[in-house]
């Protein structure tokens, strides 16, 4: 059993000594195994939400938990996968995986069977000894991504993962980590602001308002999903075409452009 | 004005320089501005240096004198390093240990090593041990603060990273720390081995029987000023060499990186 749960979380950060608030009155809770993504505005504190959990950030109110243990510091229960990949250059793809099973003291012998898995899991084999330079950004995420599930957490949290990634490459992972996540399905925060990306992917899409960020609504594509059977389809492309699909990512849109509205004027 | 010379043109302009140099040299001495004891001229010197490595000065050959003074640099400039560079990790990790050793680190840096003379050859006498810590105190200071900037200036996504995977202090200072503060290392270490260097012919005033220092204090007092710049000459090159060696370390040891 792994939950994040966000209760009256708020965030509060001072410049030239006046308080700003940035996170008001969050409220969530992600149950176990579940894929729950947040879409909101640049700036609303989406991130932040996610860095929290990852104990990266701390709230100046309210408390986040994860499995009912309030967060103090970062952990291998709680494995990140960042938005500009934050391998290290300097190790090569096999020792960027390695590098936290070390430090959790897992034998050797089980160490290389589960890197082996994931390697193959993510199509990096043939890359092991490779440095992150020599990789395309598809393929250091990749990395990233089999970094964070090889420290079998219990808890996955994403931060915009192909935010830096070409469309086509993005699309490639998208359906990857939908095939990674139903196969070796684990409680994942997901951050995006990449509407269809939120709707493929999760079970609960949350949306958030513009600064200060408070929930706006929170989208059930769960049930939506089975009823219509999307899994059926191995191709991002056809689910994207599905009547239901588009009719969530026009509501979810629509609710964003308000957001959008109100910070024009 | 900063656009690429050619080979050709940088070689050209390399020779223009030290012909120019050697050019006021002989001037000097051909206009009488000097008397020839004061000012050796240039083939004079570099003659000497040829005889000095079959001819023994002050006991020994040249070859025994430098090989006498390498050890000693190595002495002091490997302890300087050895200490230095983990210290300066530490200190930009742990803020306790940067908030002990800074305030005296930082009172104690400006002192020029060859201030530290009289101590060293009390402390540890005139053989091994004197030099060692002349040179030591000269290359020291540079070795802890690079590592030091080094470690503070990473980049804080690796920290994060580090964190998240549950890494330790000591494998954060040994694998994530050290080598994305090589390069800057690296810098230190030239400069360390630079003043260190430098620091030789103080430390060896203090040594009696050998080494580059020795050498030319030796010929001071015998006049003999060609044996003089001859060891000043000899002093250059290899100080040029080390610098190339450390710079080779420094290529090895990034040839992974992206550049």
């Amino acid at each position: 059993m792994a939950t994040i749960e966000f209760t009256d979380v708020s965030r509060v950060f001072q410049r030239d000594g006046k308080d700003f608030l940035t996170l008001d009155n969050i409220n969530l809770t992600v149950k176990d195994q579940e894929f729950v993504a947040i879409v909101g505005p640049s700036g609303c504190g989406k991130t932040t939400c996610m860095r929290m959990a990852a104990g990266l950030e701390f709230p100046t109110g309210g408390t986040v938990k994860v499995n009912g243990v309030v967060v103090k510091a970062p952990g291998p229960d709680r494995a990140v996968v960042f938005q500009q990949f934050a391998l290290f250059p300097w190790k090569s793809v096999y020792e960027n995986i390695d590098f936290g099973l070390r430090s959790k003291g897992i034998a050797l012998e089980q160490r290389q069977q589960v890197i082996a898995g994931y390697i193959d899991l993510m199509n990096l084999k043939g890359y092991e000894s490779a440095y992150p330079h020599q990789l395309s950004g598809g393929m250091q995420q990749r990395v990233a991504i089999a970094r964070a599930y090889a420290l079998d957490p219990q808890v996955l949290l994403m931060d915009e993962p192909f935010g830096a990634l070409d469309a086509q490459t993005r699309v490639v992972m998208q359906e990857e980590l939908v095939k990674l996540a139903r196969k070796n399905p684990r409680t994942v925060l997901f951050i995006t602001h990449a509407v269809e990306e939120a709707v493929y992917l999760a079970d609960r899409v949350v949306v958030m308002t513009s600064r200060p960020g408070k929930i706006k609504e929170i989208l059930d594509v769960k049930t939506i999903r089975e009823q219509e059977n999307w899994d059926r389809h191995a191709k991002i492309e056809d689910v994207m075409d599905l009547e239901s699909f588009v009719h969530l990512r026009t509501r979810i849109w629509k609710s964003l452009r308000e957001e959008h509205a109100g910070t024009d004027h | 004005m900063n656009e690429r010379l050619s080979r050709a043109e940088f070689w050209r302009l390399t020779l223009l320089g030290t012909l120019a140099f050697l050019a006021v040299w002989y001037l000097a001495r051909l206009l009488h501005l000097a008397p020839p004891q004061f000012l050796p001229m240039p083939h004079e010197v570099l003659l000497r240096l040829v005889d000095l490595f079959h001819t023994p000065f002050a006991g020994h050959v040249l070859v025994d004198h430098m090989l006498a003074s390498l050890g000693r640099f190595a002495m002091g400039f490997g302890l300087a390093a050895l200490v230095g560079v983990p210290l300066g990790l530490m200190m930009g990790w742990f803020g306790w240990l940067d908030d002990i050793v800074s305030p005296l680190f930082d009172s104690l840096r400006f002192i020029a090593p060859v201030a530290w003379v009289p101590f060293a050859a009390l402390w540890f006498g005139t053989g091994i041990g004197g030099p060692t810590l002349i040179i030591f105190a000269g290359a020291f200071p540079p070795c802890l603060i690079n590592a030091y900037r080094g470690a503070k200036n990473v980049d804080i996504r690796f920290l994060e990273a580090a964190s998240m995977l549950g890494v330790g202090n000591f494998r954060t200072i040994s694998e994530v720390l050290f080598p994305a503060a090589v390069p800057s290392i690296i810098a230190g270490l030239r400069i360390g081995a630079g003043l260190g260097w430098m620091s030789l012919v103080g430390a060896e005033l203090i040594v009696a029987s050998s080494g580059m220092g020795n050498l030319i204090v030796r010929a001071q007092s015998a006049v003999a000023t060609d044996i003089v710049m001859a060891g000043m000459l000899a002093i250059g090159a290899v100080g040029v060499v080390i610098d190339i060696l450390i710079r080779r370390i420094e290529t090895m040891l990034l040839k992974h990186r992206q550049s």
